[in-house]
């Protein structure tokens, strides 16, 4: 029991570290690249530092990150039984318009003191919606693979230019307001909007929005299914090897759906913070955030598909999105040079993660020899 | 020493010793193996032997020791090297590319061109192996491709490939494992054929008939070290035995009388197809009762597969029935005294696998690593795998109780000797005896009706293999219905109280295993005579 512990202990010292030298390692190329394009790397992190522990900066990091969590939650469920949904893209911006359009011309008014519900279940029908609407259009990419063995990563790519022109051909046509030059649908009156979790007036103002209880929901919501629940466990297994999985009795067809479709619905809310947030604009409009579920796909990753790295890694892309503002207006460095960070730390970090599962693999079967050496048993073969 | 040729050596290995990290595979071993002789080396799983011969066929170096190769000092450090100085192997596992052809396969990676890199000059390289493929009597056709060969000629092939590349020391690996009495025949004469051109056979097995059948001269390793080489005039199976484990063999014998007349498994009419659509199972009947191990023996491909995905419901069945007795709920551990028992068979054929393993249902994967287990994942997840709706690995079916799951693991551990430092760690961390012990222990540790065993001791050690036999005849005197599929005919005869032949999907004998010898099974599981000489 004992060693099983330091072994714990061992293993999780061996994550840290290669989180930090991963960092350190980053920081370096990253410096060399400030250097060569003319700026102060310690200046630049300093200038960054000092922004980034400002509280109302802090506001807008969590507010930045939290789409970015549930985008890579998302993801993260296709991971687990090796289903690639890049799809989230499409799912988010076809759930955030159709639940955009529903708000809108719903309206919740419940009689007399039951009237204080009238904006939680408004905001709840909002939600459903996009869930609903993020998991049909990526059941759509999981009905094909099990049915004509499409691969997702196929169908989920043309689902989201299909999405993207359906989106504007709503906009355009459909949806569209009487004011000829606008594109965007009907607002969403103040009961189907989220309220603010905090506000901050110095040094700069901003509000936190109380999505941030929402994408918790999500992430703890994810931890439980995957880590403690049986159909959690039946995805992980397909995940790690489809065909014991099969034998175990987990149905590849119904696995393959819900992992689908639990993605997408997830990926449905990834549009819900700007859509209902605090600072937010409360309509779908035809320039809407993008990019967040290709993002995720990056956040997954590098949060290696668990709750809290993910959360951990969101924060962090979130912190440098967020700062390196500061950077663009302080002096000459190039915001620009922030993005190639970015893609180098990403990179780096996935090296180091591939080299520290080889070193806790080795030592696991280092471990296991000794046990046998030990009880005297022979060598293998 | 030798009676062959005049006594040179091909290969004198001096003081080899090989570590793992905490195992020594090798300790000081030293051989000698004359040319032209046929040489054997014997030991149990595990005793070093294979660790060994990839010493000497160049895929491990060895951390001390020295290699002579006709007398000459080499070095070697990858096979590339070996072969360059005439030592050719077969593997265990063929390394073959099932769609390319035999001739295509052979000259794969020593192929002659017209144009270097350019253009195969094919036409030779077919002149070559024809004359290689005649004078061995290896009698092998060059078009065919890999996937529609049988085992013996796999083996063949690569035998052929081995000799292409100018193989005058042939190492063969356990080359009888998977092949039936009269196919090892085959393969003797191939052997002898090689013998008396000159070449240098070393062979290596544990099956001690086999070993004093071919060779000249015999050694025996036990935990890495050289016990003794013997000359076969003067040793018979018994000393062999005694020498590998330092006790007798242990065979699979004498079961006590447990069948019932209460079948627990009926099968009717079944059909199955394969995996290109062709009929594998064409319409087999037969029952298993409680208590009674029944064999399903047949040369790989015969369906046998096919057969028992069906039965676990990874594979439709187009025709027919299956039917089974659901356990005894809430009976501790297989035991079946119970006063309410139950005799009705449920209908299970179109019944998903997770609620036929809920009934009852027992499973051994044949391929252990690919049906088996979850690599990465920790013991105690491997452990629920397959039970994960059950107590008491999760409640409701729904909730993992981990600390449940992990309790009932450490009992596995302990009742069935899994070597391993915790529950907590990855199964590919374990060596492959242990990781089948836990697959075994599993289903052992559950509430079964009916197990489908598919070669159960596959790979697992002497030691290990003996209590899997015990286990499965605990299970049995306990009322457990056992299918059993093992290419080791030994087993089959030894465990089962019934045998039935499988040949091209059809179950062609109903066989007592008291009665039959190995050598007649085999005539059964070829068909008559007369096809044999078609392989």
């Amino acid at each position: 029991m004992n060693s099983q512990k330091s072994n714990n202990f061992r293993s999780f010292g061996l994550g840290i570290s290669t989180s930090l030298a991963a960092i350190l390692l980053s920081l370096i190329i990253a410096s060399l690249i400030l250097l060569i394009s003319g700026s102060n790397p310690l200046q630049a992190y300093w200038d960054l530092i000092e922004r980034g522990v400002r509280i109302d900066i802090i506001f807008n990091i969590l507010n930045r990150a939290m789409p970015l969590y549930v985008s890579a939650i998302a993801v993260a469920i296709g991971f687990r039984m090796n289903l690639f949904n890049i799809g989230v893209e499409g799912q988010y911006a076809i759930a955030a318009i159709i639940a955009a359009q529903v708000g809108a011309k719903v309206g919740v008014d419940l009689p007399g003191f039951l009237g204080i519900l009238n904006g939680p279940i408004h905001i709840l029908i909002i939600l459903l919606t996009a869930m609903a609407v993020g998991a049909a259009w990526a059941g759509i990419a999981g009905v094909l693979k099990v049915t004509s063995g499409i691969h997702e990563v196929i169908s989920t790519i043309m689902l989201n230019a299909i999405s993207g022109s359906f989106l504007i051909a709503l906009l355009l046509k459909e949806w569209k307001l009487d004011d000829e030059d606008i594109f965007q649908t009907a607002t969403i009156p103040k009961s189907g909007r989220l309220p603010a979790l905090a506000k901050v007036t110095e040094p700069g103002t901003a509000v936190l929005s109380s999505f941030l209880i929402i994408a918790l929901i999500v992430g703890v919501a994810y931890w439980i299914y995957v880590y403690k629940t049986r159909p959690g466990f039946d995805l992980r297994a397909s995940g790690m090897n489809p065909l014991a999985a099969q034998a175990s009795g987990v149905s590849p067809v119904k696995t393959i759906l819900i992992a689908m479709l639990l993605s997408g619905a997830i990926a449905g809310l990834v549009g819900m913070p700007e859509l209902l947030g605090p600072a937010g604009k409360p309509y779908y409009h035809d320039s809407f955030v993008g990019m967040l579920g290709f993002n995720g796909i990056a956040v997954a990753l590098l949060g290696q598909n668990h709750p809290g790295g993910i959360a951990l890694s969101a924060l962090f892309i979130s912190f440098i999105d967020t700062t390196s503002i500061v950077l663009d207006a302080n002096d000459s460095t190039p915001k620009e040079i922030i993005d190639i960070m970015i893609g180098i730390i990403i990179f780096v970090m996935v090296i180091a993660f591939g080299y520290s599962k080889k070193i806790r693999e080795a030592n696991e079967a280092k471990q296991s020899a000794l046990v046998l050496a030990k009880n005297g048993s022979s060598p293998p073969t | 020493m030798s009676t062959t040729n005049s006594g040179t050596e091909a290969v004198r290995l001096t003081d080899i010793t090989k570590t793992f990290p905490g195992i020594v595979a090798n300790d000081k071993i030293n051989l000698t193996i004359n040319t032209g002789e046929i040489h054997s080396i014997c030991g149990e799983n595990g005793a070093g032997k294979s660790v060994l011969m990839k010493i000497l066929y160049g895929i491990h170096s060895p951390d001390s020791g020295e290699i002579h190769i006709n007398g000459k000092r080499v070095d070697f450090h990858s096979p590339k090297d070996a072969i360059a100085h005439g030592i050719g192997m077969v593997h265990q596992h063929f390394m073959l590319a099932d769609n390319l052809t035999v001739l295509e396969n052979i000259i794969l990676g020593s192929e002659p061109y017209h144009i270097p890199y350019i253009n195969i000059n094919f036409s030779k390289a077919k002149r070559e192996i024809g004359e290689l493929n005649e004078s061995y009597g290896l009698n092998i056709d060059l078009d065919r491709t890999i996937d529609t060969l049988s085992i013996g000629q796999l083996q063949r092939v690569e035998i052929i490939k081995a000799l292409y590349r100018g193989a005058k020391i042939l190492i063969l690996d356990e080359p009888t494992a998977c092949l039936v009495p009269q196919e090892v025949d085959e393969l003797f004469n191939n052997i002898r054929e090689m013998d008396a051109k000159g070449d240098t056979i070393i062979f290596i097995d544990h099956k001690l008939d086999e070993v004093l059948e071919i060779s000249e001269r015999i050694t025996v390793l036990r935990g890495g070290k050289t016990v003794a080489t013997v000359e076969k005039e003067n040793t018979d199976t018994k000393q062999l035995a005694e020498l590998m484990i330092g006790s007798s063999l242990p065979t699979p014998q004498g079961v006590p009388e447990t069948v019932t007349n209460q079948a627990a498994l009926k099968v009717q009419n079944l059909h199955v197809k394969g995996d290109r659509g062709e009929e594998a199972v064409r319409g087999v009947d037969f029952h298993i009762n409680k208590g009674e191990i029944v064999g399903i023996a047949g040369v790989e491909g015969n369906g046998q597969i096919e057969l028992i995905q069906c039965l676990l419901g990874i594979r439709n069945a187009e025709q027919g029935s299956i039917e089974m007795l659901e356990h005894n709920k809430g009976v501790v551990n297989g035991s079946t005294e119970n006063n309410e028992e139950q005799t009705k068979l449920i209908n299970i054929t179109s019944t998903p696998v997770s609620d036929r393993r809920i009934s009852g249902l027992g499973y051994i994967p044949s391929d252990r690593f690919k049906l088996g287990i979850l690599p990465q994942a920790p013991l105690w997840e491997n452990a629920m795998l397959g039970h994960q709706r059950q107590q008491p690995y999760s409640r409701s079916g729904f909730w993992i109780t981990k600390r449940q799951s992990i309790q009932q693991t450490e009992k596995i551990i302990d009742e069935f000797d899994v070597r391993t430092p915790s529950s907590q760690v990855a199964i590919h961390a374990l060596s492959g005896g242990n990781q089948q012990k836990l697959v075994i222990g599993r289903e052992m540790v559950m509430n079964l009706s009916v197990l489908l065993a598919a070669h159960p001791t596959r790979g697992i050690d002497v030691g290990a293999q003996a209590a899997v036999w015990d286990q499965l005849r605990v299970a049995k005197s306990k009322g457990l219905a056992i299918l059993l599929i093992s290419a080791d005919l030994d087993e089959l005869l030894g465990l089962s109280d019934r045998l039935l032949v499988i040949l091209r999907g059809n179950i062609t004998a109903d066989l007592d295993p008291d009665t039959i010898t190995a050598r007649d099974l085999g005539i059964h599981m070829t068909g008559a005579e007369g096809e044999l000489s078609k392989v």
